[in-house]
Parts: C-alpha cells; structure tokens; sequence
C-alpha cells in the first residue's frame, strides 16, 4: 500500500490543536469524514468480528435448540471430531477444494495462454467462455443434475452413441458423487481464471520475450521459463479465490446432490447448515462454523505470508 | 502478447487449425449445459424419456415455461416461481442501490479525505471479504429476530447491504485512487466542502465504477442461496431458494422439463445483465480478484 504522506488532510487528529480556533461548521467539516465512515466502521466491528466472536461463545456451550449461555469446554469440538459425518465432510472438502483448484487453474492457463495467440472473435470466444460465472450455483446446479442424471443423462447419450455398455452414474454412486461437484464447479468458475491469466498474460513486457527470441529460446522455452513464472501472481490471486470457493461452496452441493447420496458429498458447509438450522444443534453447528473459518486461515493465512515477503519484481 | 507459433510454414498453419479447434471444442462444453437447458425445457415429458440430452425438441412447446412459472410445486404450495422472483427483485434493488451508495461515499472518504488509521479501517474491512459466511450466520439469525425483521425483505435487504459493503467499498477506493488529487485539493482550496466536491466533482467520475458495483451486487444478491434459505422460510423465500425446492419438491413424476424451464428464469436476469454489459461484469470480477 502505498500510504501518502504527503497528503494533508483537514483533519489532523492530536495536531489540530496547534491551529487557530476553527469556527464550529469547519470542525463539522472536519469530522465529516470519520462521520461518514463510521457506520460502515462499526457494521464491520460489530457483524464481522463481534459476530465471530459470538459464534466462537456459542461453540463453547452446551446450546441446542436455543443458546445457552454456560461454559461447557470443548465438548462441541470433542463431538464434533467424534462424528463420522464431519470427517466425510472434511475428506470431501480435501478432495473436492484439491481438484478443483488444481483443474481450475490448468484448465485456466491452458485457455488463456490459447486466446493469447491473436485469435480471431477473441472477445466473443472470451464471453462464451465467461457467461457460467453469471449464474447462480443453485441453476448450475439444477442443470447439472440433469445431465449427469444416471438414466436419461450423459449415460443415455452415450448409449446412443454406440457405446452401449457404458456407465455414467456418479450422482448415485457414494465413492464419485463429490466429483459431480467438481465438474459442475469447474465448468462455472474456469472461464473467470482464464480472464484472470489472460489479463495477467497481457500485462508481461514484450520486450523481455523479445530479447528471448533473439538469444534463440523457443517458443516453449519462452513459456515454461519467463511467461508462466511471471504470472505468480496470478497465480496467487486465483488460488486465494478458488479456495475461497471451495471452502464456502454450499450452493452447488445443496443443487447438485444435496450432500448425497446419503451423506456421502456432505462438505463442512453443508454439515453447518444442517446441524445449526435443521437438526437444531447450535453448538454443535457453532464450533464446525468456526473450524471452517480455522481453515480458512489456514490455508490462506500462510499462503499470503510467504508471498507478501517475497520481493515485487515482474 | 507471445504466439507460440512464429515462424510462417506449414507448422504455423496446423498450429493455428489446433489452436482454434481447441479453442472451439471448449466453447462446445461452455454452452452445452445452457443448449441442454433450453432444448429440455422446450420437450415433453415422453419426449425427454425417449430422445436424449441432444436431441432437438420436435415439437417445441412453453408448457413446461408456464408450469414453471405459474403453477410448479415449490413445498406445499403450488403457484410457480412468479412470487419467488419478485420477491427476489424487492430485496436485491434496494440491496443493491444502498450498498452502491454507501460503498461510493466510503470509497471517496478512503481516498480523498485520508485519516490516520482510515488505511487500518479499510483493512479490517478487507478481511471481511474473506470469512466463510457460515461463522456470522448464527448471531445474525439472532440479531433479525430480536431486531423484528426475520423472514422479512427488510431483513434480506440488511444482511446483503452489511456483507456487500467491503466489495463496494474496495470497488469505489480502488478507481478513486486514480483520480488526480489536484483536481480535489484545487476544490478544497477554493472553499468546497465534503458534499459539494462529491457532488461536483466526484460523482460525474464515476459511472463506470458505478455500473460496475452494480452488476457486480445485483449478480452476488440475486444469485445468494445461503442468505436465503437461513434467514427467510415460505413465501417470503428468493428465486434460487424456490428454485431449489422446486426441483427437490417430488410429487409423482419428475419434471425435467420444468425444473429447467424453472432453473433459466431464475438464470435469466443475471445472463441479461451479461449479456448486455458483460464488459462491466468482467471488470468487477477481475477488481474483486485484485484484493488478493
């Protein structure tokens, strides 16, 4: 961030004291700024961080179907981690979060390093590319189930194909239903990492890939040593969003599969929902609330330490 | 920009056909899901069970269109998703409209009108983009109840404006950085106040950030599902709630057709939005990816 120190601002905190006494409508005109921001100061204090703290109280009481204000310990988190289905939650998330970021950012990469070639129609290509970030992950979803619907789905279309033995049935079947998710979620959030990259790719110095060129790297060289690790920091932005996606993703799996079948696409933030608002388990939903937040910070936490410290050049 | 391919010979040429035929290919499997959506919903029944995903509907009809909107089971009641959406439109255009606001004049104190520790504030603000939502939604269910405005549009209307500042707030800081500082100090110089420069000055700056906050709150609010379904129950609920009970909704037979017909009108306000200011829409996306 860069912070102006040269700005002079009317209102000097401790050091409005020195000045002349302003007339009252200047010290309004002062104060107006902090005046303004206020609200949004004290929205943030209060919803944002009073409200963690008071999910963290609620994860260290014995509360159920209303909350009850007595320290219990940690007995939410002892009953937590002593339940199978959080666990598949948690496994699934890894699973889920790991291919999806991962597919995401190659599928990313490959389709804007492709439109980067002086491509003909690229805009329009782009647009086509971009429309599934419009939807909501509810229709995502619904459309999804559809296709990949074990009878009349993709399996049908394959059948008329000619392959009539084959078998497509993931949203019925408990070990693949987690990668309905995965396909779905990549097919609405990769477009928007290809925009990411492209835009990255379009802000590299021709003039380094030129002098390249004339030292007699190929093309692919080009890429593999200048082009892609320049776009670090692109890198970085996506993985900090896709994350955030997985982590938060509650939408597509309540459309697609709705945790199933059984519990077996559950992921901590359908855990959540269903222990603190239809099993009327507020403690219990309380601290995986939390856990999920801890995870957050931990991945991502780490993540943004080494790459702030890392020099800016590029 | 670097092409992989530079030297003109026969390789250029099949490495342009591989290039646009992947790029092509891809562009198949963007909009295969939006072509099986359209052509379903456009089937019959019998239609659906005898053809397959491609198949072209053979005689195109809007029965299911109506059923969808006008008379689909979504739980117990049977009236469509009609009520749904405009439920949806009487909270996101408020939602929407004051958190554009708020975050303009936000964006415009973060800038121009700098205090010790604003850099700080906005800091903390940041963060909130980052929380999963799931850790605010106990108390906040609290807060709507005692505050009288659960199961409410005011209620829905509130929780979108109070998550949806740290976006807005970050979109309208980030553009007014670019404007000169000359041009506000030669304001304030000449005796403009807080107001009148915003007015004046600021405000004609500003309208590409503007719609860009705007498409950006009006795809977030109207697409939620979270919000929705934990803060409004029965009537009350928004289109992808409604949506979403619809198609789980299992009264006899499944209706594909209706339940796609159903997903592109909760689908079409946003797709229009993209379609008629996609360039605004990618700008958000990509402002929103700079926080990281």
């Amino acid at each position: 961030m860069d912070l102006t120190a040269q700005r002079v601002t009317l209102t000097g905190g401790d050091g409005a004291g020195a000045e002349a006494k302003p007339r009252l409508a200047d010290r309004i005109d002062a104060w107006l700024p902090k005046i303004v921001l206020a609200p949004t100061f004290v929205c943030a204090l209060v919803f944002i961080y009073g409200y963690i703290l008071w999910t963290a109280v609620l994860s260290v009481t014995p509360s159920r179907m209303l909350p009850k204000y007595e320290f219990a310990g940690l007995v939410q988190y002892e009953a937590l981690f002593a339940n199978e289905r959080w666990w598949l939650a948690l496994k699934n998330l890894a699973l889920f979060g790991g291919t999806f970021v991962l597919v995401c950012l190659a599928v990313g990469l490959l389709l804007a390093i492709l439109l980067d070639q002086k491509i003909r129609g690229e805009g329009f290509i782009r647009s086509i590319y971009l429309y599934p970030m419009a939807l909501s992950f509810i229709v995502t979803g619904t459309a999804w189930r559809w296709i990949l619907n074990p009878e009349l789905g993709i399996e049908r279309l394959l059948h008329d194909w000619g392959f009539e033995n084959a078998r497509f049935d993931w949203l019925i079947d408990p070990e693949m239903s987690i990668y309905t998710v995965v396909v779905a979620a990549v097919w609405q959030s990769s477009g928007f990492v290809m925009a990411l990259f492209l835009a990255g790719l379009r802000g590299i110095d021709d003039s380094i890939i030129k002098a390249a060129q004339v030292d007699g790297a190929s093309m692919p060289t080009i890429y593999r040593r200048i082009i892609i690790p320049s776009l670090r920091p692109v890198f970085f932005s996506s993985f900090m969003i896709l994350t955030h996606i997985a982590v938060k993703s509650f939408d597509l799996v309540m459309a697609l599969t709705n945790g199933g079948p059984g519990f077996a696409s559950d992921v901590p933030a359908t855990f959540m929902y269903s222990f603190a608002f239809t099993r009327n388990q507020i403690g219990l939903g309380a601290a995986s609330a939390m856990m999920m937040l801890m995870i957050v910070v931990a991945v991502i936490v780490p993540f943004m330490y080494s790459e702030l410290r890392r020099p800016r050049h590029g | 920009m670097a092409e992989l391919f530079q030297t003109r010979n026969t390789g250029h040429t099949i490495g342009r056909v591989i290039v646009y035929g992947l790029l092509v290919l891809v562009c198949f499997y963007y909009l295969m899901p939006l072509f099986v959506m359209v052509t379903t919903s456009l089937k019959s029944l019998d239609e659906i069970r005898a053809g397959n995903l491609l198949s072209l509907p053979q005689d195109p009809n809007l029965d299911a269109w109506g059923k969808a909107w006008s008379s689909a089971c979504t739980g117990v009641q049977c009236e469509g998703l009609a009520g749904f959406f405009w439920n949806s439109v009487s909270f996101v255009v408020p939602a929407v409209l004051i958190s554009t606001l708020i975050g303009a004049v936000n964006g415009y104190v973060l800038t121009m009108w700098r205090f010790r520790g604003s850099d700080l504030l906005f800091g903390l603000l940041m963060i909130g983009c980052f929380i999963p939502f799931q850790v605010v939604l106990l108390p906040m269910a609290r807060t709507l109840g005692a505050m009288g405005i659960a199961n409410s549009t005011a209620g829905l209307v509130f929780v979108h404006v109070v998550y949806g500042l740290a976006f807005t707030t970050l979109f309208f800081r980030n553009y007014y950085v670019t404007i000169p500082d000359e041009l506000v100090k030669a304001a304030k110089i000449d005796g403009a106040g807080f107001w009148l420069i915003f007015r004046r000055i600021i405000l004609p700056l500003s309208a590409p950030i503007i719609v860009v906050s705007i498409i950006w709150q009006f795809t977030q609010v109207w697409n939620d599902f979270l919000f929705g379904v934990v803060f409004s129950s029965g009537e009350r609920q928004p289109i992808t709630v409604a949506l979403n009970n619809l198609v789980n909704t299992s009264t006899g037979v499944k209706e594909y057709n209706v339940d796609m017909a159903a997903a592109i009108i909760a689908a079409l306000p946003t797709l229009f939005v993209y379609v008629v200011a996609g360039k605004y829409f990618v700008r958000g996306l990509t402002a929103g990816a700079v926080k990281g």
